[in-house]
């Protein structure tokens, strides 16, 4: 009958269209998942090539494919797990490391000194553009292989650099070889147990110095897992276990990474026993997840640190004591605890409280909350009526700068805004101009577990997060004492004297130390999370 | 008609390179330092700033920035997003998920929109027709930011009667919900569109003069009215095919879907111009090709209408 041609063709084009909807990858070879193996969330990484990966996610994959020269214990000292033994001279200079013999990557070759010479040598190689390249640059030889623009910003290119291999980088034999720092630093050891540091095959390389197209989508390591197909974007990244592993050997067979764009959707599932752990959970989730994990809810301490920032040029500051009354004016544990739910703790010292040589309220009074006091020393030094906080408002800090300047309202009686820029370089960018951006709100978190994380990027004159400008020759003086001390523990007093020039002279004000928030499924336990928001993949396990 | 579609087809390509140029020159003019954005809070160091400056053409001017984008594109390279991975793995990895997703919505709002719209048209003024619309009014007042979440702790978690994420290769049991929330941004429109055009039509001349012949009224519906009916809806479906696949980034980013909405979104973010730019380009050809194809049946479906 007439008419009869278009539903012919509208039935057409439904089925069509349930087909490639149902026509889903029914190959599903990637659920083949074998027994023992749990899944862990995690974001979408960056890289997963090692010299370039310096957040959080694929740090957590790569801890699974490869193996370090040294791992942190529960006091953040170093101790050795590929290397055999590292020893260094009188000035911290020249280290030496000798690796144990037998360790293979997952492709069967052996992991040698080459292995990691050639790694690193690629990391520091400027044009290589790796993201984690500066890690080398305490290596004698660095600066050649950075290639320096002739005239700036100008048409002319940047020569690449003459020199491909660093120069303080020495075989010896094929299990070990030497390091030359340029200077000397104690604490060389627990900065190689960074991701940058570890060693790559030579089946990563298609020339020298040039790593091949498929190692980015499919890393392989000396560790205890190894990759089962390829980098599966925005997805999942599966590894199992490698047979015969000689190292530490993990209580699961296998890890499915899964890929979460956001973390609530990331909570929905650990509820529902989709994802067995999440390492963050969101502050949305917060109130409820107490009650829907119990006692699977769980916390430790991380190393992130959250403070406010004078910038130096900004004279209304200059007073000492106007930067000791805000800091005195601020109720540090409302905050924690009705903004943050007790997921963060507060700040009352420059050093974290994860780091060896800690110390607990180094700030002393000026970090205690005090109206009273905060008023009186802010009208006799004259503080401006008038005080702005600039903040970057893609992190989600908005909620905790507008109750801190409603409590600097409270206590001093002045006003108070929070101003937010789009993003953290935005703020950067206004303070390079020395607009007056008033206080600005940064954060930290640690590269090394050494108190001298917390102060030489941020306080030394020229570190290299010094974005405010504070510069105090003593300060920076203890500071390359302590990096020149000849042990650990005559650096931490050095150090220590340094943390309390900062608390004189307050160029910050401290406010919160964080917390890991995890969540973990009834499937799985034994389940840490350390100080780099890592799960501890050797120790966890699944429940019986 | 054949005239008709190579004309379009000339005019898509102007419209192509005239709508990649406006996208092109925004993202242009709104970076600021991707390079910074890359790094997030860390420092970067100037050799590196150096190198990823000039694998990107960041130093050159807009029109030579363009002429490379212009280039890679005619050979088929759609460039290198600033994370390193490829632009056309990228959207190889995120459309297939993003096609089947907005193709169960439309099938999900269509059916929805199209029966209970033709019944509502019939029985004007019934309990059904009320029911409806009342319900089409709240699911349109419904932010889909709240829609979404809810849905998903109400079906996903608290129920259990859907799995509350899915992931690329989700199988259809997986993208229901998502496809449902989807739909529901379309489906009140739609459903409104075709109970007007039905109530319109039944009131036409020729209705009255078929009933008058002896056809029932079923058989007078199923015959006249809804053909003419449709035609209107299958142009608001038709556009709406497009801007489900792209203005799927709430639902995406709830559903774990790691589609095309959800990479533009976060293009946008870290300020990646060529992974915006290319995405967007593929998108405005599946808009176009979409609305030629609309056009077309629209042709078919009403024999009144013919093309030069």
């Amino acid at each position: 009958m007439r008419g009869i041609g278009p539903w012919k063709m509208a039935a057409g084009v439904a089925a069509i269209a349930l087909l490639a909807a149902g026509c889903s990858s029914g190959s599903s070879d990637d659920d083949e998942t074998l027994p023992n193996t749990i899944s862990i969330g995690i974001a979408e990484p960056e890289s997963l090539i090692p010299t370039n990966t310096t957040e959080s996610n694929g740090s957590q994959v790569l801890s699974s494919l490869f193996y370090p020269l040294v791992r942190f214990d529960e006091k953040s000292t170093p101790y050795l797990v590929a290397a055999e033994s590292i020893t260094h001279d009188k000035a911290n200079k020249v280290w030496t490391i000798k690796l144990r013999s037998g360790f293979t990557f997952s492709n069967g070759e052996p992991v040698t000194s080459d292995s990691y010479i050639n790694a690193w040598n690629y990391g520091a190689y400027g044009p290589n553009a790796q993201l984690a390249s500066y890690y080398f640059s305490k290596i004698e030889g660095y600066a050649a292989l950075q290639s320096v623009d002739p005239d700036g910003n100008g048409p002319k290119k940047a020569e690449p650099p003459k020199a491909t291999k660093l120069t303080g980088l020495k075989k010896v034999d094929d299990t070990t070889f030497t390091v030359k720092l340029s200077t000397g630093f104690a604490g060389w050891e627990s900065l190689m147990a960074y991701d940058c540091f570890y060693p790559l095959p030579k089946a990563a390389f298609a020339s020298e110095g040039v790593l091949t197209k498929d190692f980015a989508e499919a890393p392989i390591g000396n560790g205890p897992f190894k990759l089962r197909g390829k980098w599966q974007h925005d997805s999942q990244i599966q590894v199992e276990k490698v047979a015969d592993f000689k190292g530490t050997v993990p209580k699961v067979d296998g890890i499915t990474w899964k890929i979460y764009q956001d973390q609530t959707a990331e909570y929905a599932d650990l509820i529902a026993g989709n994802v067995d752990v999440q390492t963050k959970i969101p502050i949305e989730s917060l109130a409820s997840a107490s009650g829907d994990l119990g006692d699977r809810l769980q916390k430790s301490p991380s190393s992130s640190f959250s403070f406010v920032g004078f910038p130096i040029y900004e004279k209304e500051f200059a007073n000492r004591d106007v930067r000791r009354a805000l800091s005195m004016a601020i109720n540090r544990e409302d905050m924690t605890e009705q903004i943050f739910l007790g997921s963060e703790t507060p700040a009352k010292s420059f050093v974290s409280p994860v780091v060896e040589g800690y110390k607990a309220n180094t700030c002393g009074e000026n970090c205690e909350y005090n109206p009273v006091k905060a008023k009186q020393l802010y009208t006799a030094a004259n503080g401006p009526k008038d005080l702005k906080i600039t903040y970057n408002a893609d992190g989600g800090h908005k909620a905790w700068v507008d109750a801190m300047c409603n409590q600097i309202k409270g206590s001093l009686g002045i006003n108070c805004t929070g101003v937010g820029e789009p993003k953290f370089p935005d703020l950067l960018k206004k303070v390079e101009k020395k607009e007056p951006v008033g206080l600005m709100r940064l954060g930290w978190v640690m590269d090394y577990p050494l108190m001298e994380d917390y102060l030489g990027p941020l306080y030394t004159t020229d570190g290299s997060s010094n974005y405010y400008g504070y510069s105090n020759p003593a300060f920076d003086d203890l500071v390359r004492q302590g990096n020149d001390a000849a042990t650990t523990t005559q650096a931490e007093k050095l150090w220590g004297q340094a943390e309390q020039i900062l608390a004189q002279d307050m160029p910050v004000i401290p406010l919160r130390f964080g917390q890991n928030v995890f969540g973990h499924s009834a499937k799985v336990t034994n389940v840490s999370v350390d100080l780099f928001q890592k799960v501890d993949i050797y120790k966890i396990e699944l429940a019986e | 008609m054949f005239r008709f579609i190579v004309r379009r087809l000339l005019q898509m390509v102007l419209t192509f390179f005239g709508a990649t140029f406006v996208v092109y020159a925004l993202m242009f003019a709104a970076q600021d330092d991707p390079i910074q954005a890359l790094v997030g809070e860390r420092p970067i160091t100037e050799s590196q700033r150096a190198a990823l400056t000039e694998r990107y053409h960041l130093n050159d001017s807009f029109l030579q920035q363009y002429w490379y984008y212009v280039k890679g594109l005619l050979t088929g390279d759609l460039g290198t997003s600033l994370t390193g991975r490829k632009i056309s793995d990228m959207l190889a990895d995120a459309w297939p998920v993003t096609l089947r997703l907005s193709a169960l919505a439309i099938i999900i709002a269509a059916t929805i929109a199209i029966v209970a719209g033709v019944v509502s048209g019939i029985r004007r003024g019934s309990l059904f027709d009320n029911a409806t619309l009342f319900g089409t009014l709240i699911v349109l007042a419904l932010p889909i930011v709240v829609l979404a979440p809810l849905a998903q702790l109400i079906f996903g978690i608290k129920l259990g009667w859907f799995p509350p994420t899915a992931g690329k290769s989700a199988t259809l049991y997986q993208l229901l919900l998502p496809a449902a929330v989807l739909a529901s941004l379309v489906v009140a429109t739609e459903l409104r569109v075709t109970r007007a055009s039905v109530a319109e039509n039944l009131r036409a001349d020729y209705v009255r003069t078929a009933r008058a012949k002896g056809l029932t009224r079923y058989q007078v519906i199923r015959a006249h009215v809804l053909r003419n009916s449709l035609i209107p809806v299958i142009t608001l479906i038709g556009v709406d095919i497009g801007g489900l696949m792209s203005g799927a980034i709430v639902t995406e980013k709830v559903f774990n879907i790691p589609g095309v909405g959800f990479n533009l979104y976060r293009g946008i973010r870290t300020e990646d111009g060529p992974l915006v730019v290319g995405f967007v380009s593929v998108l405005v050809i599946v808009f176009l090709v979409v609305n030629l194809l609309v056009d077309l049946l629209y042709a078919v479906l009403d024999p009144r209408i013919r093309y030069e």
